[in-house]
This record gives C-alpha cells, sequence and structure tokens, in this order.
C-alpha cells in the first residue's frame, strides 16, 4: 500500500534518553494501566450493587496478596499519571521548557508518585487499625 | 463568483488533524477536572478503607457521593476514551487495526460508563 511509504515524525530511537522521556513514556504506560483500574472498578462498584455475598467474595480477592499487589501498582500508576499530568497542563500552557525546570519537575513526578503511593497505604492501614 | 463562503472557511476541518484540536482540548478539560475528583476518590477510599457491604452501601446513599462518583466516572471514562485512542493513533498504523482498536475502546470506555453508573443509582435508589 502506497500509503505505508509516508514517512513518519521521529521516534523514541532518535532521542537521548532522560527524566524528560521517561515521565512522557511513563505518562502513556500508566495512562494504560488505569484503563484496567477503572474495569477493576466497575467490577467492584457491580460486586456492591449486586449484594453482599457476591461483594464479600470480590473483597477478598482484593484484600489478596495478589489483590492487594495490584491496587498497589495501580495506585502508584495513578499517583503517578497524576503528578505527570499536572506537569504535561502547565506544559501545555507553554511553561517548563527551559532544560532546568523541565528536568527538574519530572523527576520531582516520581518522588510525588512514590511517597503519595506509601502515604496513601499507610494511611488506609491505619483506617483498618492494621498499623 | 457566486461563491459566498470565505477562504477560511473551505479549508477549515480539511487538514490532516481534522477536528483534532478540539479533541485536544477536551482532552485537557477532562484532565483539568479530574484532579478534584480524583482527590475526592483517594481520600474516600481510604477514608473507608476495611469497611463492610452495608457501610461501603450507606455511604454511597449519601447524595453527595453519588453525585460525585457518577461525575468521576462520567469523566474519566471520556478521558481514558481520548486518552487510549490518541495511544493507538500514536502506535497502531494499520487501517484494519486501527479501526479494531478504535471500537474496542468507544465500546468499552461506554460499557464502563453505563456499568458502573447503573450500579451507582441502584445503590443510591435502591432499598
Amino acid at each position: 500500500m502506497a500509503q505505508a511509504k509516508r514517512p513518519l515524525s521521529p521516534h523514541l530511537q532518535v532521542y537521548r534518553f532522560g527524566a524528560h522521556m521517561a515521565v512522557s513514556i511513563i505518562h502513556r504506560i500508566t495512562g494504560s494501566a488505569l484503563a484496567f483500574g477503572a474495569i477493576l472498578l466497575t467490577w467492584w462498584l457491580v460486586a456492591l450493587a449486586a449484594g453482599h455475598e457476591y461483594f464479600n467474595m470480590v473483597q477478598d480477592f482484593a484484600g489478596s496478596l495478589l489483590g492487594r499487589f495490584v491496587l498497589f501498582m495501580i495506585t502508584f500508576a495513578l499517583m503517578q499519571h497524576f503528578a505527570s499530568g499536572i506537569r504535561h497542563l502547565f506544559m501545555d500552557a507553554g511553561k517548563l521548557f527551559d532544560l532546568k525546570s523541565n528536568t527538574a519537575t519530572a523527576k520531582f513526578t516520581f518522588v510525588f508518585s512514590v511517597v503519595m503511593t506509601l502515604v496513601i497505604w499507610a494511611a488506609a492501614y491505619k483506617v483498618m487499625g492494621r498499623l | 463568483m457566486a461563491d459566498m463562503n470565505t477562504p477560511l472557511s473551505k479549508v477549515r476541518g480539511l487538514g490532516s488533524a481534522k477536528s483534532g484540536t478540539e479533541g485536544w482540548i477536551s482532552h485537557r478539560i477532562q484532565a483539568v477536572a479530574n484532579i478534584p475528583l480524583v482527590l475526592f476518590f483517594v481520600v474516600s477510599f481510604v477514608g473507608n478503607a476495611g469497611k463492610g457491604h452495608a457501610e461501603w452501601v450507606a455511604w454511597i446513599k449519601q447524595p453527595l457521593v453519588s453525585v460525585l462518583l457518577i461525575l468521576f466516572i462520567l469523566n474519566f471514562t471520556a478521558h481514558m476514551r481520548s486518552g487510549l485512542q490518541e495511544v493507538v493513533e500514536d502506535y497502531v498504523h494499520s487501517h484494519g487495526n486501527k479501526w479494531a482498536a478504535t471500537l474496542l475502546i468507544k465500546f468499552g470506555c461506554t460499557l464502563i460508563a453505563a456499568l458502573s453508573i447503573f450500579s451507582v443509582l441502584r445503590i443510591a435508589f435502591g432499598g
């Protein structure tokens, strides 16, 4: 097909790897992962509407080691996407394009997401009286 | 020159971006709306951690909670649809696969919205 021969804009391989690049790639990965999280949230809401018996089964799965691991990763994905999303909004407004603040804010999104994920889980365990 | 259209109106929408600008802007509006909604969601779920079925139902039955949850669902499914669509447009180059993925995204996001909003309403209005 003639269309396949059209030139594409340069992709990842032509750029030098850095925090700004990592944050951009991870924004897309976490965004896609959150779509999976949305399916889980839907399942949970359907279970809640279905009645306590089915809900308890879903809660047991969520509380299992695998369930908690998945939810922990989704919490991280949400916080990372949240932080880098706000950073992108600033960039859409024409800010943060100088090298220094661009790199610094890119790195900060990772600090934010790791710290917030731990804070959220510590708070949840505290609420449950297990911390 | 019976044509009263301005040159701009003749070419508008004909570029490769088509309605891309509107899509780009609405994706950002959804992102902004998601900021308070995600905060509400996270704070609520941490605050209710470990609760049983009856307590979660009672929580959702509060009118403000039902409305905020529905707003969150409407907004994140719209944001998710345009975000996933952007990823597909960037990485899926074959025409057939692109359309298959697009349909899957559109149907999937609508299904997620319908199922979760129906569940919230059923809990809110249920006995």
